[in-house]
Protein backbone atom coordinates (compact mmCIF):
# COMPACT_ATOMS: atom_id res chain seq x y z
CA UNK A 1 0.00 0.00 0.00
CA UNK A 2 1.36 3.42 -0.25
CA UNK A 3 1.80 5.25 2.66
CA UNK A 4 -0.48 8.16 3.43
CA UNK A 5 2.86 10.58 3.77
CA UNK A 6 2.98 10.65 0.05
CA UNK A 7 -0.46 11.54 -0.76
CA UNK A 8 -0.13 14.53 1.87
CA UNK A 9 3.09 15.83 0.22
CA UNK A 10 1.57 15.32 -3.26
CA UNK A 11 -1.15 17.16 -1.96
CA UNK A 12 0.87 20.06 -0.29
CA UNK A 13 3.14 20.08 -3.68
CA UNK A 14 -0.48 20.62 -5.77
CA UNK A 15 -1.40 22.84 -3.84
CA UNK A 16 1.53 25.43 -3.32
CA UNK A 17 1.39 25.32 -7.23
CA UNK A 18 -2.33 26.40 -7.54
CA UNK A 19 -1.01 29.29 -4.82
CA UNK A 20 2.02 30.40 -6.91
CA UNK A 21 -0.84 30.33 -9.83
CA UNK A 22 -2.91 32.71 -8.14
CA UNK A 23 -0.30 35.05 -6.98
CA UNK A 24 1.35 35.28 -10.45
CA UNK A 25 -0.68 35.00 -13.04
CA UNK A 26 -3.18 38.56 -14.34
CA UNK A 27 -5.19 36.02 -16.49
CA UNK A 28 -8.40 36.01 -14.32
CA UNK A 29 -9.35 33.19 -15.92
CA UNK A 30 -6.26 31.13 -15.39
CA UNK A 31 -6.42 32.59 -11.27
CA UNK A 32 -9.53 30.60 -11.07
CA UNK A 33 -8.40 27.41 -12.27
CA UNK A 34 -5.84 27.54 -9.89
CA UNK A 35 -7.95 27.62 -7.07
CA UNK A 36 -10.18 24.69 -8.73
CA UNK A 37 -6.09 22.83 -8.13
CA UNK A 38 -6.16 24.16 -4.82
CA UNK A 39 -9.20 22.62 -3.79
CA UNK A 40 -8.50 19.52 -5.58
CA UNK A 41 -5.49 19.82 -3.34
CA UNK A 42 -8.02 19.08 -0.61
CA UNK A 43 -9.93 16.88 -1.53
CA UNK A 44 -7.20 14.65 -2.36
CA UNK A 45 -6.24 15.02 1.04
CA UNK A 46 -10.07 14.07 2.02
CA UNK A 47 -10.25 11.01 -0.05
CA UNK A 48 -6.65 9.98 1.57
CA UNK A 49 -7.85 10.66 5.39
CA UNK A 50 -11.45 8.57 4.49
CA UNK A 51 -9.13 5.61 3.54
CA UNK A 52 -6.96 5.75 6.69
CA UNK A 53 -9.50 6.05 9.33
CA UNK A 54 -11.97 3.92 7.43
CA UNK A 55 -14.58 6.78 8.06
CA UNK A 56 -16.60 7.39 4.56
CA UNK A 57 -17.81 11.10 5.75
CA UNK A 58 -14.15 11.67 3.68
CA UNK A 59 -15.46 11.20 0.57
CA UNK A 60 -19.12 12.32 1.39
CA UNK A 61 -17.31 15.74 2.26
CA UNK A 62 -15.42 15.58 -1.50
CA UNK A 63 -18.71 15.43 -2.68
CA UNK A 64 -19.96 18.29 -1.35
CA UNK A 65 -17.01 19.92 -2.30
CA UNK A 66 -17.12 19.37 -5.37
CA UNK A 67 -20.79 20.54 -5.26
CA UNK A 68 -19.59 23.78 -3.87
CA UNK A 69 -16.79 24.53 -6.51
CA UNK A 70 -19.67 23.84 -9.59
CA UNK A 71 -21.83 26.41 -8.26
CA UNK A 72 -18.85 28.69 -7.32
CA UNK A 73 -17.31 28.20 -11.02
CA UNK A 74 -21.05 28.92 -12.60
CA UNK A 75 -21.06 32.86 -10.59
CA UNK A 76 -17.26 33.42 -11.07
CA UNK A 77 -17.50 32.90 -14.78
CA UNK A 78 -20.31 35.18 -15.09
CA UNK A 79 -18.75 37.43 -12.98
CA UNK A 80 -15.67 37.20 -15.33
CA UNK A 81 -18.14 37.83 -18.20
CA UNK A 82 -19.33 40.84 -17.24
CA UNK A 83 -16.02 42.54 -15.91
CA UNK A 84 -15.01 41.40 -19.84
CA UNK A 85 -18.22 43.26 -20.77
CA UNK A 86 -17.38 46.66 -19.08
CA UNK A 87 -13.50 46.36 -18.75
CA UNK A 88 -12.46 44.81 -22.56
CA UNK A 89 -10.08 42.59 -20.74
CA UNK A 90 -9.94 40.16 -18.22
CA UNK A 91 -5.95 41.32 -16.92
CA UNK A 92 -6.86 41.57 -13.16
CA UNK A 93 -4.25 44.66 -12.86
CA UNK A 94 -6.72 46.61 -14.72
CA UNK A 95 -9.37 45.92 -12.40
CA UNK A 96 -8.67 48.13 -10.30
CA UNK A 97 -10.97 51.27 -10.46
CA UNK A 98 -12.43 50.68 -6.42
CA UNK A 99 -8.40 51.18 -5.79
CA UNK A 100 -8.43 54.64 -3.19
CA UNK B 1 7.52 -2.87 -5.41
CA UNK B 2 4.22 -2.58 -4.85
CA UNK B 3 2.09 -2.46 -7.41
CA UNK B 4 -0.03 0.45 -6.26
CA UNK B 5 3.23 2.42 -5.30
CA UNK B 6 4.60 1.78 -9.01
CA UNK B 7 1.15 3.59 -10.19
CA UNK B 8 1.78 6.14 -7.59
CA UNK B 9 4.51 7.53 -8.57
CA UNK B 10 3.81 7.51 -12.18
CA UNK B 11 0.41 9.36 -11.54
CA UNK B 12 1.73 11.69 -9.18
CA UNK B 13 4.75 12.98 -11.65
CA UNK B 14 2.19 13.10 -14.32
CA UNK B 15 -0.04 15.52 -11.55
CA UNK B 16 2.84 17.37 -11.11
CA UNK B 17 3.77 17.74 -14.50
CA UNK B 18 0.22 18.71 -15.69
CA UNK B 19 -0.13 21.23 -12.65
CA UNK B 20 3.18 22.94 -13.89
CA UNK B 21 1.87 22.65 -16.81
CA UNK B 22 -0.67 24.60 -16.36
CA UNK B 23 1.03 27.06 -14.12
CA UNK B 24 3.30 28.38 -16.43
CA UNK B 25 1.38 28.22 -20.17
CA UNK B 26 1.39 31.11 -21.83
CA UNK B 27 -2.22 30.28 -23.57
CA UNK B 28 -5.44 29.72 -21.68
CA UNK B 29 -6.68 27.11 -23.66
CA UNK B 30 -3.68 24.91 -23.10
CA UNK B 31 -3.93 25.68 -19.50
CA UNK B 32 -7.45 24.18 -19.34
CA UNK B 33 -6.16 21.14 -20.84
CA UNK B 34 -3.47 20.23 -18.80
CA UNK B 35 -5.63 20.88 -15.87
CA UNK B 36 -8.15 18.39 -17.50
CA UNK B 37 -5.16 15.72 -17.33
CA UNK B 38 -4.16 16.88 -13.75
CA UNK B 39 -7.76 16.19 -12.89
CA UNK B 40 -7.80 12.71 -14.35
CA UNK B 41 -4.74 11.89 -12.75
CA UNK B 42 -6.76 12.83 -9.60
CA UNK B 43 -9.54 10.56 -10.30
CA UNK B 44 -6.69 7.37 -10.95
CA UNK B 45 -5.54 8.31 -6.97
CA UNK B 46 -9.38 8.25 -6.09
CA UNK B 47 -9.46 4.73 -7.32
CA UNK B 48 -6.03 3.41 -5.58
CA UNK B 49 -7.45 4.73 -2.64
CA UNK B 50 -10.78 3.00 -3.14
CA UNK B 51 -13.00 5.56 -3.88
CA UNK B 52 -14.69 4.51 -7.37
CA UNK B 53 -17.95 6.64 -7.11
CA UNK B 54 -15.77 9.95 -6.14
CA UNK B 55 -13.59 9.04 -9.34
CA UNK B 56 -16.33 8.65 -11.37
CA UNK B 57 -17.75 12.05 -10.06
CA UNK B 58 -14.38 13.41 -10.64
CA UNK B 59 -14.27 12.36 -13.97
CA UNK B 60 -17.86 13.70 -15.18
CA UNK B 61 -18.17 16.94 -13.10
CA UNK B 62 -14.83 18.34 -12.78
CA UNK B 63 -13.21 17.19 -15.98
CA UNK B 64 -15.99 16.72 -17.75
CA UNK B 65 -18.94 19.88 -16.66
CA UNK B 66 -16.62 22.52 -14.86
CA UNK B 67 -13.71 21.95 -17.47
CA UNK B 68 -16.11 22.39 -20.44
CA UNK B 69 -17.69 25.54 -19.04
CA UNK B 70 -13.94 27.27 -18.33
CA UNK B 71 -13.25 26.46 -22.53
CA UNK B 72 -16.59 27.83 -23.14
CA UNK B 73 -15.98 30.99 -21.57
CA UNK B 74 -11.77 31.32 -22.73
CA UNK B 75 -13.42 30.77 -26.55
CA UNK B 76 -16.42 33.11 -25.62
CA UNK B 77 -14.26 36.25 -24.27
CA UNK B 78 -11.22 34.88 -27.03
CA UNK B 79 -8.83 35.25 -23.60
CA UNK B 80 -6.05 33.03 -24.57
CA UNK B 81 -3.64 35.31 -24.17
CA UNK B 82 -3.33 38.96 -22.20
CA UNK B 83 -2.50 41.75 -24.47
CA UNK B 84 -0.09 43.38 -23.21
CA UNK B 85 -0.93 44.85 -20.05
CA UNK B 86 1.55 46.48 -18.23
CA UNK B 87 2.77 45.07 -14.42
CA UNK B 88 1.70 47.51 -12.21
CA UNK B 89 3.84 46.16 -9.17
CA UNK B 90 7.33 44.80 -10.12
CA UNK B 91 8.39 42.82 -7.60
CA UNK B 92 5.20 40.74 -7.03
CA UNK B 93 6.35 37.78 -9.06
CA UNK B 94 9.51 36.97 -6.89
CA UNK B 95 7.98 37.85 -4.00
CA UNK B 96 5.40 34.99 -5.00
CA UNK B 97 7.65 32.43 -5.72
CA UNK B 98 9.54 32.94 -2.60
CA UNK B 99 6.38 33.07 -0.25
CA UNK B 100 5.08 30.10 -2.51
CA UNK B 101 8.68 28.15 -1.51
CA UNK B 102 8.06 29.38 1.86
CA UNK B 103 4.63 27.53 2.03
CA UNK B 104 5.80 24.57 0.75
CA UNK B 105 8.82 24.04 3.11
CA UNK B 106 6.27 24.59 6.02
CA UNK B 107 3.49 22.13 4.49
CA UNK B 108 6.60 19.46 4.48
CA UNK B 109 7.92 20.59 7.76
CA UNK B 110 4.03 20.26 9.23
CA UNK B 111 3.94 16.92 7.42
CA UNK B 112 7.37 15.24 8.23
CA UNK B 113 8.16 16.58 11.64
CA UNK B 114 5.24 15.84 13.32
CA UNK B 115 4.68 14.30 16.45
CA UNK B 116 1.63 11.96 15.42
CA UNK B 117 2.08 8.65 12.94
CA UNK B 118 -0.24 8.44 10.07
CA UNK B 119 -1.15 4.69 9.82
CA UNK B 120 -0.84 2.86 6.76
CA UNK B 121 -3.89 2.73 4.25
CA UNK B 122 -6.48 -0.15 5.63
CA UNK B 123 -7.24 -2.88 3.29
CA UNK B 124 -10.74 -2.66 2.19
CA UNK B 125 -12.94 -4.52 -0.17
CA UNK B 126 -16.76 -2.64 0.37
CA UNK B 127 -15.45 0.89 0.48
CA UNK B 128 -16.95 4.16 -1.40
CA UNK B 129 -19.25 2.17 -3.75
CA UNK B 130 -22.08 3.98 -5.14
CA UNK B 131 -24.09 1.97 -2.41
CA UNK B 132 -22.01 2.36 0.51
CA UNK B 133 -22.08 6.68 -0.49
CA UNK B 134 -25.51 6.82 -1.15
CA UNK B 135 -26.57 5.10 2.19
CA UNK B 136 -24.19 7.36 3.91
CA UNK B 137 -25.37 10.15 2.27
CA UNK B 138 -28.92 9.89 2.27
CA UNK B 139 -28.77 8.42 6.01
CA UNK B 140 -26.82 11.18 7.76
CA UNK B 141 -25.60 13.81 5.46
CA UNK B 142 -29.50 14.13 3.74
CA UNK B 143 -29.65 17.90 5.19
CA UNK B 144 -26.72 19.18 3.72
CA UNK B 145 -27.56 17.14 0.56
CA UNK B 146 -31.06 19.20 0.67
CA UNK B 147 -28.80 22.28 1.13
CA UNK B 148 -26.70 21.61 -1.84
CA UNK B 149 -30.02 21.63 -4.30
CA UNK B 150 -30.62 25.11 -3.28
CA UNK B 151 -26.93 26.61 -3.17
CA UNK B 152 -26.59 24.92 -6.91
CA UNK B 153 -29.90 26.33 -7.42
CA UNK B 154 -28.94 29.96 -6.24
CA UNK B 155 -25.79 29.54 -7.98
CA UNK B 156 -27.60 28.99 -11.64
CA UNK B 157 -29.95 32.08 -10.85
CA UNK B 158 -26.97 34.05 -9.91
CA UNK B 159 -24.68 33.56 -13.26
CA UNK B 160 -28.02 33.87 -15.38
CA UNK B 161 -28.48 37.09 -13.63
CA UNK B 162 -25.00 38.60 -13.85
CA UNK B 163 -23.71 37.51 -16.82
CA UNK B 164 -27.09 38.83 -18.88
CA UNK B 165 -26.56 41.89 -20.91
CA UNK B 166 -28.76 44.21 -19.97
CA UNK B 167 -30.19 46.65 -23.13
CA UNK B 168 -30.31 50.21 -22.90
CA UNK B 169 -33.33 51.27 -25.23
CA UNK B 170 -35.50 53.93 -24.07
CA UNK B 171 -39.12 53.05 -23.53
CA UNK B 172 -38.65 49.03 -24.03
CA UNK B 173 -37.44 47.26 -20.86
CA UNK B 174 -36.51 44.18 -22.76
CA UNK B 175 -33.46 42.30 -21.19
CA UNK B 176 -31.36 39.45 -23.63
CA UNK B 177 -29.92 36.66 -22.13
CA UNK B 178 -26.41 36.07 -23.49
Amino acid sequence: MVPIDYYVALSAVLFTIGALGVLTRRNAIIIFMSIELMLNAGNLLFVAFARMYEALSGQIFVFFVMTVAAAEVAVGLALIVAVFRTKNTINIDEASTLKG
Amino acid sequence: MDANLIVFIIMAVVAVGSALGMLLNRNAVYSALFLILNFATMAVFYIILGGPFIAMTQVTVYAGAIMVLFLFVIMLLGAEELAGGRVKIDWQKPAAVVLGLLLMAELFVVVFFRETVFGEAAELTEFGTPQQIGLTLFNDYLLPFEITAFLLLAAMIGAIVIARRVRQKPGKQETEER
